[in-house]
């Protein structure tokens, strides 16, 4: 799988007006910063961020239909690996990012080793991604070393250095842009590799694949994995990002919940649904938890959570296949191509 | 002539149910072999032993010289030998062209060529003009033969067909025949599990035909038919 053929494909592929559309999306994306302030700048960085881990959760349960409810583990742990190498050894977290991956790949070995191994399906094996993400809470709550539920902090330093992940809002827009950018590019490989069809096949009837030589296990096994990899990476950025991490919020379950939202609402298994997701959802939550503000005086923590409920039961009335799917139709894509 | 599949004395219990009691058989290369039975004789349990699906209890499987009994089904397909079901399972939500390419990619180099295969294999089971769309929106024989391409586009030794026909009309079944005929002569064996006579009748060379779970007779078409207990148990008072 050549990611730059894939590419080169992809654009060759692509109906040249949606191109167009695309290319001064990413223009407008790229300028943007200069007349964004800081507000908006962090607004941009979460949408690009839940874009990011929409798309890894995706992999899992849009392409293979493995529902993992405890993706907050592998944010939390890229984070505090990234953090800790950081701060006690001073190691980059350009280079954190490879041991982030590694351990979060072989948690998400043990969790598909366990689910898939013993039969464990739908929302018995969902259950089991919430206990692991539970016992690392619980875990990281009494570990004193990375400060226990104290939580653990990344000092603020005065200089700025982009590969270091030290600088402000503008230098978390851009890497979250790319990382989105990344995660929708690897994505769409995926989707159109042997590997991805495998997974739809798994997704679809995974009975009906095995008759056809697809190994089921080693499929599901490697949804787990990269999913669990890829949201890693965009776990240490969070955490860079955010400069502190409690175990109480980083490894809770409304964690895991807010980052299945954009992928569901946008529209699962496809390309588009967890960007799209993450555009209509975020702003929205946000200009929700300022308004609350506003008019409360003080912050109401989880009334963004209620709304997003709201929001989801609304959308998924009126589109039950995701928002993508249906602006898919009405901009007259055909329904086989993305 | 080399035996591509042989079955020998396998048995299937299901607590005191003995489903397939002993059975033996041998598929040559290159023949259409049919197994046929009333409701019940333990047809679509032997195709599951056969297909990897269940373990037999007692008995032997050997495909094309090696022993296959307990192999997974997707080791089973790479070493050639693909399936249908009974009842259809296409991926509802993918279109046929994508259904027959997951099909087709397990032999195929890369993803251009799965496609290619399986525009072929569409093209032979009249499924071209359908590739875009999704195979929920197919009709059953559509379905059927959806299934077909999609286990052809494996591009197995031996094809185990079960039960294609049952439910179609009576064109659907002499397109399917002629269909299957064409695949059969392009080198692929077949080996049929079938409730509808007359198809069987015109397409097998071999017939193997189980009662209760156990085989009663086999022979060609008109050696089966004119056998008296297949007469007495199978076909009933109609026949006679």
């Amino acid at each position: 799988m050549n990611p730059f053929a894939t590419l080169a494909r992809l654009v060759d592929e692509a109906p040249r007006r949606a191109l167009l559309l695309l290319a001064a999306f990413l223009a407008v994306l790229l300028v943007a910063p200069v007349v964004l302030d800081r507000y908006l700048l962090s607004v941009f960085f979460l949408i690009f961020w839940f874009a990011t881990v929409g798309q890894a959760w995706n992999i899992m349960m849009g392409f293979c239909g493995q529902l993992s409810l405890g993706h907050a583990l592998y944010v939390g742990l890229g984070g505090y690996i990234g953090a800790l190498l950081w701060v006690k050894f001073g190691i980059s977290p350009a280079i954190a990012i490879v041991p982030a991956i590694l351990v979060a790949m072989a948690f998400g070995a043990v969790i598909g080793w366990l689910g898939f191994r013993f039969g464990i399906e739908g929302v018995y094996f969902a259950l089991l991604t919430i206990a692991f993400a539970e016992v690392a809470r619980i875990g990281f709550d009494n570990w004193s070393f990375v400060g226990g539920a104290a939580g653990f902090f990344i000092p603020v330093s005065a200089a700025a250095s982009p590969v270091n992940l030290r600088g402000g809002p503008m230098l978390f827009y851009y890497v979250a842009l790319a990382m989105m950018i990344i995660a929708f590019i690897l994505c769409a490989a995926l989707r159109r590799s042997r590997l991805g069809h495998a997974w739809l096949a798994v997704r679809e009837d995974a009975e009906a694949a095995r008759a056809l030589g697809i190994d089921v296990f080693r499929a599901k096994m490697a949804a787990v994995v990269i999913s669990a990899a890829m949201t890693a990476v965009a776990g240490v950025v969070y955490a860079f990002y955010q400069n502190n991490l409690f175990p109480s919020q980083t490894f809770d379950i409304a964690r895991s919940i807010e980052m299945i939202l954009a992928p569901i609402i946008g529209g699962l298994g496809t390309l588009f649904g967890p960007i799209l997701g993450a555009f209509i959802l975020t702003p929205l939550g946000q200009t929700l938890i300022a308004l609350v503000e506003k008019i409360a005086g003080r912050a109401i923590p989880g009334v963004n959570l209620v709304f997003y409920g709201a929001a989801l039961m609304v959308i998924i009335w009126f589109t039950p296949n995701g928002v993508w799917p249906w602006l898919k139709k009405k901009l007259g894509i055909p329904e086989g191509r993305e | 002539m080399t035996p591509l599949l042989d079955v020998r004395g396998v048995t299937k219990r299901f607590r005191g149910l003995t489903a397939v009691d002993t059975v033996s058989l041998t598929v040559t290369e290159g023949e259409i072999f049919a197994v046929i039975g009333p409701n019940g004789a333990g047809k679509t349990t032997l195709f599951n032993m056969i297909a990897g699906a269940m373990t037999p209890d007692a008995g032997t499987v050997t495909f094309a010289g090696t022993r296959a009994d307990g192999l997974p089904p997707h080791e089973l397909c790479r070493r050639g030998l693909a399936r249908t079901f009974q009842i259809v399972r296409p991926f509802p939500e993918l279109t046929v062209l994508e259904n027959a390419t997951i099909g087709a990619m397990m032999r195929a180099p890369d993803m251009e060529a799965a496609r290619t295969k399986a525009g072929e294999v569409l093209r032979q089971l009249d499924l071209w003009d359908r590739r875009e769309a999704k195979a929920k929106s197919l009709t059953l024989p559509d379905r059927k033969r959806l299934e077909c391409a999609r286990a052809l586009a494996t591009g197995p030794r031996l094809l185990l067909l079960d039960e294609v026909m049952a439910g179609l009309r009576p064109t659907e079944v002499d397109r399917i025949v002629a269909i299957l005929r064409e695949i059969n002569r392009s080198g692929v064996t077949i080996l049929l599990i079938e409730h509808v006579m007359r198809a069987t009748m015109a397409l097998a060379g071999r017939i193997h035909v189980l009662h209760h779970g156990a085989t009663i007779a086999e022979g060609t078409p008109e050696e089966v038919t004119r056998h008296p207990k297949v007469l007495e148990s199978y076909l009933g008072a109609e026949a006679l």
